[in-house]
C-alpha cells in the first residue's frame, strides 16, 4: 500500500531527531550534518535503522539542509548529498521522505531572498528526491508562510510526490513571522498538500492545544512531531528532558485529540520513539472532518468570512481615481501603500487591489502591488483582475490564501480561474452573470450562483471557498436594483449557505450624496445576510453603518468598540478653533500636520498658491533646516516639520490640479540603497527632503542592482543619483554601481551616504559628493541644479 | 528622565540638548507598540577561547584573526557566543512608519535600538550570573564588525549556533543581520575580574560622537 492509501485512515509512525544524535557521535557545532550522509553513511544508516526498529513506518532522509544556500562550494555537490541521503534512509525498507527544512534565509521584503530565488532552491532539492526514489516529501520546520509557500509550489510543480508540510509554532500558537494557526491551515489547504502539522519549536504537551486548534479548522490528516521537550539551557548548552515513557503518553493523548501522523523532532531518540509506538499502536485515528469555514489569509492572520460582516476596503482599484491612475503610471508606490495603511486604520479587515489601467502592464504591476502592499501590511488581500495572467502571477507571489475578484457564470470565466485557485488556493468572488447577462430577477442570479458552485466542485473547490456577488445596480436607472440585490443575498445565502460579498457602493450611482443612500443601503444589505461589503472605509456613513450594525446584532462585546471609537470622536472637536489662528509657518516649524493641512485649505481659497510656497512654506522650511545644521533642531523636528510641509503641498498639488495649471518641471533625483542593503531608512528621510525642496524624487527602494540603476538613470535622462550603504559589505555595492554608471557613459552626478561613509571612503569609490546628513544632500542638489 | 527614554534620545542625535514634548510623546508612544509587536528571542552557547600571539583568536572551531578581539579575549579560557533578536515586528512596525510618518520611523527606529540593547544587557547579565557560579568574570560584548573584527565571522556565528532555526535569525548575502534588529556576539569568561562596562559606548575612543553618553 501506498503512502496516500494509508494516509488518514490508520495512524502513521514518522522517525524522531537527527541532529542531537549525530551530535552524539562527533558531529560539530556548524558542520553540515547531511555532509555526514557521504563522509560517514554508516553512521546515519545506523539512525535510520534504530528508528524502523523501533516503529517507524516513514523515515526522514538526512536532508534537512540539502539545498543550494548551505551547499555551495562545498565538498560535496548537493546532488551527491540528497543522493547519498536517500539511499541510506531507503535500507531501512521504510518509506522515505525527502526532508526539507528552511533555506536559512529570510525572504523579502524582510530579508534579501526573493520568492523565485527560494522555489528555485527548493524545486533543486526536490527533482533530485524524486530522482533518487523518495517516497514523499517532507516540508518541516517551517517558520515563514512565505517560504513554505515556495517550498509547496516547488514540491508539487517538480515532483509528483505526496507532500506533507509542517510547522514551528510558539507556546501562543504563532509563528515567528507573526502567522497563526487558521492562516496555516487556510493556505496550506489551500495549496493541496496532503498532510499538514507541526514539529520542532515545542514538546508535546505544549502541542497538544495547537494540535487541536489545528484540528477545529483542517479538514487534512495531522502530523505532530514535538520536540522532547521544550528546550532547556545549562552551560549555554541546550538539551531536552522529557523521557520516552512520559513523551509516550502524551503523544496518545496527542492521537486522541486527532493526530493522524505522529513522530519526533529535536531530543528525541529511537528510545522515545519505541516506547510511543508501543503506546499508539492499534490506536485507531479520528476521522477526517469537513471543515466549513470562509477564511482568507495573510502572512500574520486569517480573516473569517463569518456571521458577522467585513469590511474589504474598495480604494485601490483607479476607476474613476485620478490621482491613484497617476500614482500607477509613475509607480508611486508610496501613495499606493498609504491607501492600503489609511484604510486599515479606518477599520478595514481585507483590501481589494485593482491596477487594471489601459496602457499598463498589469501582469508585473499586479505583482508589485501585491508585494509591497504586504510589505507594509498584514490585512489579507483581495485580487481583482479581468486579466487571468495577472491574476495567477498575483495568487503565485501573494503571501497566504488570497481571495479573488471575481469568476462569474461564463463558462470561459469558469474555464479559467477555478484551474488556478484549484492550484493556489483562494477564496473567490462569483459574479451572478454569465453569457446571457445579468438576470434581472432575483431568482435568476440565484441560479447562477448554483451553476458556479457546482462548477467549481468538479475542479474539488468547495463552497467554503465561493462568495457570491449578487450584483449591486444602480437605482437611479433600475428601480427595483436593491430589492433585487437583497432578496437574491438572503436566497443564495438560505438555499446555498454560501457567503456573500457586495460592490455596496454602486447602488448610488449617478445620486447626489451619495454617501447617504450608501450607508443605508449598506446596513440594509448586512440584514439580509452580506457576509463582505466593499465599501469605503474612510467614509463616515458606511462606518457608521457598520459600527452600528455589529453593535445593534450583538457582534460587538459590552459596545466596547463603539464606545472607544465613538465617544473619543465626539470629545476632538475644539482643536480646530486654534488652528484657524496659527499660520502656516508655524504650523511647519512646529511640525504640525493637520493644522498644517487645515490651514492651507483655507489659505489656496484667498492665496496664490505660488505665493503660499514662496511666502509660508519655503521660509517655514528654512527656518527649521538652518536649526537642524546648527544643533538647535533635531532628527525627529525635522521630519515632522518635513510631513507638515508635505500635507500642505499636497493641498497645493491639488488646487493647481483642479486649476489645470501645470506645476512646474521639477528636477529628477533617483535614490536607492544598494544592492544587498536592506535598511533604507537613512535613504527615505533623504527622500522627504528632498521632496520638500521641490526635486522630484525617484524612489527605486532597497537592495537594488547596479545595472537596473543605470537602466533608469538612462530611461529617465536622470542628472542626479543618490546611494545609501549602511555597512562596509555593502558599500561594494556602492562602488559598483558608481563603476557601471561611469562605465555607461552617464552624465550624472553621484551623491552618496550611509553610517559607514566619510569623505575619504567616497572620494576612493569615486562618488562625487559625500552627504553627512540629509541637509547636506538637499544643498549639494541645490547648488547642482542651480 | 527614564533611562529607557533618555537612551532613545541618545540614538536620535540630541547629544546633550533637551528635548522636545512632541519628541518624548511620540518615544512614550513608540516603546507602547514595540513591546507590542517584538518578541525578544536569543540562543548562546559556550566555546574554549584561545587566544594565541597578538592576533589569533580561536573560540570553539571559529578562528578569528582580529588584534582588537585578541585584546578584549586576552586571558580568556573561554567564550560564550549569542545571537538575539526582536523578531520581525519591529521592522515590519518600523516599514510601515516609513510609509505614513518618517519622524515616527526614526523614533521607533531608535527606541527598537534601545530595545535591542536592553535584550543584550539581560543576557549578559545571566551569563555573567550563571559564570559567577563558578567564580569567573566575564568581559564586555565584542560583535562582528566592531574594530578589526571582520564582519565575515557573522556567518559562522550563525551557523554554529543554528540561529535560523532557533530564533529565526539569519543573514543577507551582504552579512546584513535580518531580521535588522538584532545581535550577534562574544563575551569571553576569564578567571580574574577586570574593569567591565555593562555597554560598550564608554570605552570608545572616537570622544565627539555626538551619540556618546555623558
Amino acid at each position: 500500500m501506498s503512502i496516500k492509501d494509508r494516509l488518514g485512515k490508520e495512524l502513521l509512525f514518522l522517525d524522531g531527531g537527527m541532529g542531537t544524535l549525530l551530535q552524539a557521535q562527533g558531529l560539530e557545532a556548524g558542520e553540515l550534518p547531511e555532509a555526514w550522509n557521504i563522509k560517514y553513511p554508516e553512521r546515519v544508516r545506523q539512525i535510520h535503522q534504530r528508528y524502523k526498529e523501533a516503529g517507524s513506518d516513514i523515515v526522514l532522509a538526512n536532508t534537512f539542509g540539502a539545498n543550494r544556500c548551505k551547499f555551495h562550494d562545498t565538498e560535496y555537490s548537493l546532488e551527491e548529498v540528497i543522493k547519498a541521503g536517500i539511499e541510506n534512509a531507503k535500507q531501512t525498507g521504510a518509506f522515505v521522505a525527502l526532508d526539507v527544512g528552511p533555506t536559512g534565509k529570510l525572504l523579502k521584503p524582510l530579508g534579501d531572498l526573493s520568492f523565485e530565488e527560494a522555489y528555485e532552491v527548493f524545486a533543486e532539492a526536490v527533482r533530485y528526491g524524486e530522482k533518487y526514489g523518495a517516497d514523499l516529501i517532507h516540508i518541516e520546520t517551517m517558520s515563514d508562510t512565505y517560504e513554505v509557500k515556495a517550498a509547496v509550489l516547488a514540491a508539487k510543480e517538480n515532483s509528483s510526490l505526496p507532500v506533507f508540510a509542517t510547522m514551528i509554532f510558539d507556546e501562543k500558537g504563532k509563528l515567528l513571522t507573526g502567522g497563526d494557526v487558521p492562516s496555516v491551515v487556510a493556505m496550506l489547504e489551500g495549496l493541496r498538500v496532503d498532510a499538514i502539522g507541526m514539529n520542532c519549536g515545542l514538546g508535546p504537551k505544549q502541542a497538544l492545544p495547537i494540535l487541536k486548534t489545528m484540528r477545529k479548522y483542517s479538514s487534512l490528516p495531522i502530523i505532530v512531531k514535538p520536540n522532547a521537550g521544550l528546550p532547556k539551557q545549562k552551560d549555554g548548552e541546550t538539551y531536552y528532558d522529557v523521557e520516552p515513557e512520559e513523551f509516550a503518553e502524551t503523544m496518545l493523548e496527542i492521537v486522541n485529540a486527532g493526530a493522524a501522523a505522529i513522530g519526533g523532532c529535536c531530543g528525541t531518540t529511537p528510545d522515545h520513539i519505541r516506547e510511543m509506538v508501543k503506546s499508539c499502536r492499534g490506536q485507531s485515528i479520528l476521522p477526517l472532518e469537513k471543515k466549513h469555514d470562509t477564511i482568507v489569509s495573510s502572512y500574520g492572520q486569517a480573516v473569517l468570512l463569518g456571521e458577522k460582516p467585513v469590511i474589504i476596503g474598495e480604494r485601490i482599484n483607479p476607476t474613476g481615481k485620478k490621482r491613484l491612475k497617476e500614482a500607477l503610471k509613475t509607480k508611486d508606490f508610496d501613495y499606493i501603500l498609504k491607501e492600503a495603511i489609511t484604510q486599515q486604520d479606518a477599520g478595514a479587515h481585507i483590501l481589494d487591489v485593482n491596477v487594471g489601467l489601459p496602457d499598463i502592464d498589469e501582469v508585473s504591476m499586479m505583482k508589485e502591488v501585491v508585494q509591497q502592499i504586504q510589505s507594509v501590511t498584514n490585512l489579507p488581500l483581495q485580487i481583482d483582475t479581468v486579466d487571468v495572467a495577472a491574476m495567477e502571477a498575483a495568487m503565485r507571489i501573494y503571501n497566504g490564501k488570497p481571495m479573488l475578484n471575481s469568476v462569474s457564470g461564463k463558462k470561459e470565466s469558469m474555464d479559467t480561474v477555478f484551474p488556478l485557485v484549484q492550484k493556489y488556493g483562494g477564496v473567490v468572488v462569483g459574479l451572478t452573470l454569465d453569457e446571457t447577462g445579468i438576470p434581472e430577477t432575483a431568482d435568476g442570479r440565484v441560479e447562477i450562483a448554483g451553476k458556479i458552485i457546482s462548477e467549481a466542485e468538479k475542479y474539488g473547490i468547495d463552497k467554503k471557498d465561493i462568495v457570491i456577488d449578487v450584483l449591486t445596480m444602480t437605482i437611479s436607472s433600475e428601480k427595483d436594483g436593491a430589492k433585487v440585490a437583497l432578496k437574491a443575498l438572503s436566497k443564495v445565502r438560505e438555499q446555498y449557505g454560501v457567503r456573500t460579498v457586495l460592490g455596496v457602493s454602486n447602488i448610488s450611482f449617478g445620486l447626489p450624496r451619495r454617501p447617504v443612500i450608501n450607508g443605508h443601503f449598506y446596513s440594509m444589505a448586512m440584514l439580509n445576510g452580506l457576509s463582505a461589503g466593499i465599501i469605503n472605509p474612510s467614509s463616515a456613513e458606511m462606518m457608521q453603518a457598520y459600527d452600528s450594525y455589529v453593535a445593534l446584532m450583538g457582534y460587538d462585546e459590552n459596545c466596547q468598540s463603539y464606545i472607544t471609537k465613538y465617544a473619543v470622536a465626539q470629545t476632538e472637536q475644539p482643536v480646530k478653533k486654534e488652528s484657524a489662528k496659527m499660520t502656516l509657518h508655524y504650523a511647519i516649524e512646529r511640525g504640525l500636520k493637520e493644522e498644517s493641512y487645515k490651514i492651507t485649505r483655507e489659505l489656496v481659497k484667498e492665496k496664490d498658491s505660488l505665493d503660499i510656497i514662496k511666502e509660508e512654506l519655503i521660509p517655514a522650511l528654512n527656518v527649521v533646516g538652518e536649526g537642524f545644521e546648527k544643533g538647535s533642531v533635531f532628527l525627529p523636528q525635522l521630519l515632522m516639520s518635513a510631513d507638515a510641509a508635505k500635507m500642505a503641498f499636497a493641498v497645493i498639488k491639488e488646487q493647481l490640479s483642479k486649476a489645470n495649471i501645470q506645476e512646474e518641471k521639477k528636477n529628477k533625483i533617483l535614490l536607492a540603497t544598494v544592492k544587498g542593503d536592506i535598511h533604507d531608512i537613512g535613504k527615505n528621510i533623504v527622500k522627504v527632503l528632498l521632496e520638500n525642496y521641490g526635486f522630484e524624487v525617484i524612489d527605486m527602494g532597497k537592495d537594488v542592482a547596479p545595472e537596473a540603476i543605470v537602466q533608469r538613470v538612462k530611461e529617465e535622462h536622470i542628472k542626479l543619483v543618490g546611494l545609501s550603504a549602511l555597512m562596509t559589505t555593502t558599500v561594494v555595492s556602492m562602488e559598483e554601481t558608481i563603476r557601471q554608471l561611469k562605465k555607461a557613459g552617464l552624465q550624472c552626478k553621484v551623491m552618496v551616504g550611509g553610517a559607514v561613509l566619510n569623505q575619504e571612503y567616497a572620494d576612493m569609490i569615486g562618488a562625487d559628493f559625500y552627504g553627512k546628513d540629509a541637509m547636506q544632500s538637499v544643498h549639494f542638489a541645490q547648488e547642482y541644479f542651480g | 528622565m527614564d533611562r529607557r527614554v533618555s537612551e532613545a534620545v541618545r540614538y536620535l542625535g540630541y547629544g546633550k540638548n533637551a528635548v522636545d514634548d512632541r519628541t518624548r510623546n511620540l518615544i512614550a508612544l513608540s516603546f507602547q507598540e514595540l513591546e507590542q509587536v517584538a518578541a525578544v528571542k536569543s540562543v548562546y552557547q559556550f566555546f574554549s577561547c584561545i587566544v594565541e600571539k597578538e592576533e589569533e583568536v580561536r573560540i570553539g572551531t571559529m578562528e578569528v584573526r582580529s588584534r582588537n578581539l585578541a585584546k578584549n579575549m586576552k586571558g580568556c579560557q573561554e567564550a560564550a557566543m549569542f545571537g538575539i533578536t526582536l523578531g520581525t515586528g519591529a521592522d515590519l512596525l518600523i516599514r510601515k512608519y516609513m510609509v505614513t510618518d518618517m519622524a515616527k520611523a526614526v523614533v521607533t527606529q531608535a527606541c527598537a535600538a534601545v530595545l535591542l540593547e536592553e535584550a543584550c544587557d539581560d543576557l549578559q547579565e545571566k551569563i555573567k550570573k550563571e559564570k559567577a557560579k563558578e567564580d569567573l568574570w566575564i568581559r564586555p560584548r565584542f560583535s562582528p564588525g566592531y574594530g578589526d573584527f571582520d564582519i565575515h565571522h557573522q556567518k559562522d556565528i550563525l551557523r554554529i549556533l543554528d540561529t535560523h532555526k532557533k530564533i529565526g535569525l539569519s543573514m543577507t548575502d551582504s552579512y546584513m543581520l535580518t531580521p535588522t534588529k538584532s545581535v550577534t556576539a562574544l563575551i569571553g569568561i576569564c578567571k580574574e575580574e577586570m574593569q567591565c562596562h555593562k555597554t560598550g559606548c564608554e570605552s570608545c575612543t572616537q570622544l565627539d560622537c555626538q551619540y556618546r553618553r555623558n
